[in-house]
């Protein structure tokens, strides 16, 4: 027999444990995806989502917090003798909807969770709860969700939803996934990166059903949330919730400012929407309810509505030629009634009686005195060089351009330049006799209400500002933004601002807003604006700020078509400020005045 | 003399140290495949399989010193009875016994249930044993060869028809026995062909290459045979033809001979990443588990592979990838180390019988252990198909355990008696 034929059996098994040996080698030793591709088989990332910081108001009390909501997972291959119908019922789902969702849900994966309802409230789930045992492979997940402590500032803080997917594609630092949640405007949107804290993550081990079996290497690798930082407004909650009030059923705005820090008391706009509807599992059904408004709840009229300044302009027309030179305060003007219509006064004014009169001829005449100053023989030329110097200093007053408040989309309001005009008057030559409506804040003037506020806290600052800010303190650091602490200069000295603000302290005592502004232990200093809005009524608007010596409020508050700023806005600005300075009205006429809304005779 | 002082001079202690080194570490591999750290375990809990693989091969050593006392000539004298038997309750279990996963091959005996197939191996080695030491046996007789292929064949057939098709074809070794027996190679040759040229068609796709291929092959071998007799020339193009055959079979047997799943073992083989959540996933995941243990592995009760779940099977058939998991190459070493030598130690015994009838069975039980050894670890690493066969003495299950004990010291205890044989 072939005796080399045992040989050849024996080669045959040797030969075999060396390829094993060998393919060993290569899937144990030199290469690394399968150790990789067991981890990834064992390894469940759970993602630790932070706290979102809590807002309050200046006094410590609490506006914006987080509350429990609760996503449905579930889990296809775990759903077992599912009563679809009486599922359907609970949910408040039709079948289609079902269908459609569970499908989903076994696309993504047989095995895994997958969200199947997104945030059902807490009532939601005590309704729900008793029959989840039915409901084999669903599974209820907590999540957070922001909430209110009253329907109030809506416009201001804005509202916080999931990341959406154009957002994920513009996020240059790679920040958020899919899941998250996001400050889409506001104080939500301005100050997200300190609002929102830092996602963890915590790596679970596994098992082939994706059931949790523990932690992976003791949690070596896993990262804590990080909550985000508390924000400390400077809203006053009481005086918002006032303001709100005096605003039901009216459009317009109300801002109110401490002129000492800039800090913004309270920012109320009219119409506005309950903020408890942007949360939760309604989102997107109120969302659109509430975007298609013609009322527009979602425009933030204290920063984005534009007015004509109207008479409150006059002021800073004074100041500024005081400042220039081209009048003092006993200057004297007669009240022609030319080139415009003036209301009867007398025959004519010093500086104090035409801001307090509100007379138009005066202030036509004291803005021809600052443009054209004769630094040209040419009239055209003299503006022109008369107008830029002009146009410097009314935007040192924080006009025509965005103040720089913490709050997105702030409009910037319109003062008119040489520039401006050329583009105007497509390069034709112009003059002082072509833009005066300018000189009363008509025109082509535009401002905003927040812009107005400011201008009042600059009076009764005699001169400076702080840039109206919302947050005056970030986490426990007591400070807001660095630009917040920063003071602002106007152009015109100190020392004129004494006519301004005994100007308008004599509105309000002896002139305009003597009826329905007039406090009687404050002294309080306004001026009323009636801005022209042909066809419908005139916008009413009042700035004030109280009391007239070390002040501590500044308002402006705009009241669209409501006729005279004497009447629905002054009796507005002078009920904040009582509230704000005594704790409530010692008017309560004026107070139904508002509240009854029939401004107009 | 005492037959127990017989017993213990002349048995072969380094294959008995190898049998219990290697079922330890088996059992051990057992308890690490099921084990759950959360519920803090114990080895000898008889609730998991660990505990009950301690008790199953505490009843082979019983079984195995019961061989030992029976005389040796039983086996001899009792092949064809002990074959007939186990024939007898193949046909018996294929009728009456009770279905597991498919396969109609259990019986049930209380708690306790035994798998008539396993042992049907030791009878078959013991019948071709006896036949082919049988006086007047000569291998190169068609007619000897006609029985020997029915001895194998029928307990195959039979098993094939319980639906376990993996154990059936252990029988396919005992060719490697015949071969070495002296039957010509051609068989061997063949089937070996056969099985390269079935892989290659389903590798490459575009069959005409194939034919090119055997053409050049067939006008070469021509050329090369010295005497171009007709049949010479006649038998290369017959041979041409055959594989011609097997080609064109192979999309047939594929599907309409093979059942899905079998179908899905051979694609999985052919390509493992083609569908890694479906036919490919015991493999995918075997693979996975074995190559992440490293060179050293991740360290006893540590895998994570095996313990949750993701290996199919793992405490039987898979029972390798928990070594090659938790041990690294180094573990894989040593296992496939100590199975090579067991291998080769049989053949030594087997090759210094004087009596055909150990001799051949001494072969017949190398090739099994083999065949099991070589398929079970070649399907975890991706080398071989799935074919549910359990790796000898190592994976988990009763009727395996005492199966193998069986086959082997049956031999051991031939193999003590081989002085006192007369040759034939």
């Amino acid at each position: 027999m072939d005796n080399s034929r045992k040989y050849i059996v024996q080669l045959i098994i040797i030969l075999v444990g060396i390829t094993f040996l060998t393919k060993l080698f290569s899937i144990q030793v030199l290469d690394t995806k399968y150790a990789k591709a067991a981890n990834s088989n064992i390894i469940n990332k759970v993602i630790d989502y932070p706290y979102r910081g809590i807002i309050y108001d200046r006094n410590g009390e609490l506006i914006v917090y987080n509350t429990p909501q609760y996503n449905l997972t579930v889990i296809p291959n775990d759903v077992k003798k599912l009563d679809t119908i009486k599922f359907c019922e609970v949910f408040e789902i039709t079948k289609e909807e079902f269908d459609e969702k569970i499908n989903a849900a076994r696309r993504f994966s047989y095995v895994q969770p997958s969200i199947f309802i997104k945030m059902l409230s807490n009532e939601d789930l005590a309704r729900v709860q008793d029959h989840l045992v039915d409901f084999r492979g669903f599974n209820v997940q907590a999540r957070t969700t922001r909430a209110y402590t009253k329907p109030v500032l809506s416009n201001a803080l804005g509202y916080v939803s999931e990341v959406s997917k154009r957002q994920l594609e513009r996020d240059t630092t790679n920040y958020y996934q899919q899941g998250d949640y996001i400050g889409q405007s506001g104080i939500e949107a301005y100050y997200e990166e300190y609002l929102r804290g830092r996602r963890g993550v915590k790596y679970k081990i596994k098992n082939v059903k994706g059931i949790e079996k523990g932690d992976f290497e003791d949690g070596k690798y896993d990262t804590l949330s990080i909550p985000g930082e508390n924000l400390t407004t400077t809203i006053d909650l009481r005086l918002q919730e006032y303001g709100k009030e005096l605003l039901e059923g009216k459009a317009g705005s109300i801002v109110a400012i401490e002129p000492s820090s800039g800090e913004i008391l309270s920012l109320v706009s009219g119409p506005s929407y309950d903020p408890g509807l942007l949360t939760g599992r309604k989102y997107s059904t109120n969302f659109s309810a509430i975007s298609l408004d013609t009322a527009k709840p979602l425009f933030n009229r204290p920063l984005m509505a534009q007015y004509r300044p109207g008479s409150i302009f006059k002021i800073i027309q004074a100041l500024i030629a005081l400042q220039e030179g081209a009048i003092s305060r006993s200057t004297y003007i007669p009240c022609i009634m030319r080139p415009m219509k003036c209301h009867y006064h007398g025959p004519g004014e010093t500086l104090v009686g035409a801001i307090t009169n509100s007379c138009n001829p005066y202030f036509y005449n004291v803005m021809k005195r600052v443009v054209n100053t004769g630094l040209s023989e040419d009239s055209y030329e003299d503006t022109r060089l008369g107008l830029s110097s002009w146009t410097e200093n009314v935007k040192s007053f924080g006009l025509g351009e965005p103040l720089g408040i913490d709050l997105p989309n702030e409009k910037t309001g319109l003062v008119p330049s040489v520039e401006y005009y050329d583009r105007a008057y497509n390069n034709r030559p112009w003059k002082y006799s072509n833009i005066y409506s300018i000189a009363i804040g008509e025109g082509e003037n535009l401002v905003v209400p927040i812009q107005m506020a400011n201008f009042a806290a600059i009076v009764a600052n005699r001169g400076y500002y702080y840039i109206p800010h919302l947050v005056k303190s970030i986490g426990n650091s007591g400070q807001p933004l660095p630009q917040y602490l920063e003071k602002h200069f106007t152009t015109v000295d100190t020392k004129h601002f004494d006519v301004a603000v005994e100007a308008m302290a004599e509105v309000v005592r002896s002139g305009t807003g003597q009826y329905r502004a007039k406090l009687k232990d404050i002294e309080v200093c306004g001026k009323t604006g009636t801005v022209q809005n042909d066809p419908m009524p005139d916008h009413s608007v009042f700035i004030a700020f109280a009391p007239k010596d070390n002040p501590k409020i500044a308002v402006s508050v705009y009241v669209e078509d409501a006729g005279q700023g004497a009447r629905a806005a002054a009796s507005i600005a002078s009920l904040m400020i009582e509230k704000y300075l005594l704790g409530e009205t010692e008017r309560p006429h004026i107070e139904e005045f508002v509240k009854k809304g029939e401004f107009l005779y | 003399m005492s037959t127990r002082d017989d017993i213990s001079n002349n048995i072969d202690w380094l294959t008995v140290m190898l049998f219990f080194f290697i079922a330890l570490l088996g059992w051990m591999n057992i308890f690490a495949a099921v084990y759950d750290e959360s519920a803090n375990q114990n080895i000898f809990d008889m609730s998991l399989n660990s505990g009950r693989q301690l008790i199953f091969l505490g009843s082979s050593i019983i079984l195995i010193i019961a061989i030992m006392v029976v005389d040796y000539k039983f086996y001899d004298t009792f092949g064809y009875f002990i074959y007939g038997g186990i024939i007898f309750l193949l046909v018996f279990v294929l009728l009456f016994g009770r279905e597991v996963a498919g396969s109609k091959s259990w019986f049930e005996l209380g708690p306790m249930r035994l798998q008539p197939s396993e042992f049907a191996k030791f009878a078959t080695a013991l019948a071709v044993a006896k036949y082919m030491s049988s006086s007047g046996f000569r291998i190169d007789r068609l007619s000897k060869q006609v029985v020997l292929f029915a001895i194998v064949g029928t307990p195959a057939i039979l098993i094939i028809l319980q639906g376990d098709t993996g154990t059936a074809l252990v029988y396919s070794i005992f060719v490697l026995v015949f071969f070495r027996e002296g039957m010509s190679p051609i068989l061997l040759i063949l089937g070996i062909a056969s099985a390269i040229i079935f892989v290659l068609t389903l590798l490459v796709s575009n069959h005409l290459y194939l034919y090119i291929g055997i053409v050049v092959l067939g006008a070469i071998s021509i050329l090369l045979i010295k005497k171009k007799t007709i049949k010479k020339v006649g038998l290369v193009i017959a041979g041409g033809l055959i594989v011609s055959g097997v080609i064109v079979s192979v999309d047939y047997v594929i599907s309409d001979v093979l059942k899905p799943h079998q179908q899905n073992r051979i694609k999985a083989l052919i390509n493992p990443d083609g569908d890694p959540l479906g036919y490919g996933w015991n493999v995918t995941q075997s693979k996975i588990a074995i190559g992440s243990g490293g060179f050293s592995g991740k360290g006893f009760l540590k895998g994570t592979q095996t313990k949750f779940d993701f290996v199919p099977a793992q405490s039987t058939d898979f029972i390798f990838c928990t070594i090659g998991e938790e041990h690294g190459w180094f573990g894989s070493l040593v296992t496939i180390g100590l199975f090579v030598a067991l291998l080769l130690r049989i053949i030594h015994i087997a090759e210094r019988q004087k009596w055909r009838f150990s001799r051949v069975y001494g072969y017949s039980v190398a090739c099994i252990f083999f065949f099991h050894f070589a398929v079970n670890i070649g399907m975890t690493i991706g080398l071989f198909p799935v074919i549910g066969i359990p790796l000898p003495l190592f994976s988990y299950g009763g009727s395996s355990l005492w199966g193998f004990s069986i086959l082997l010291f049956i031999l051991l205890k031939l193999d003590s008696h081989r002085t006192q044989v007369l040759v034939h």
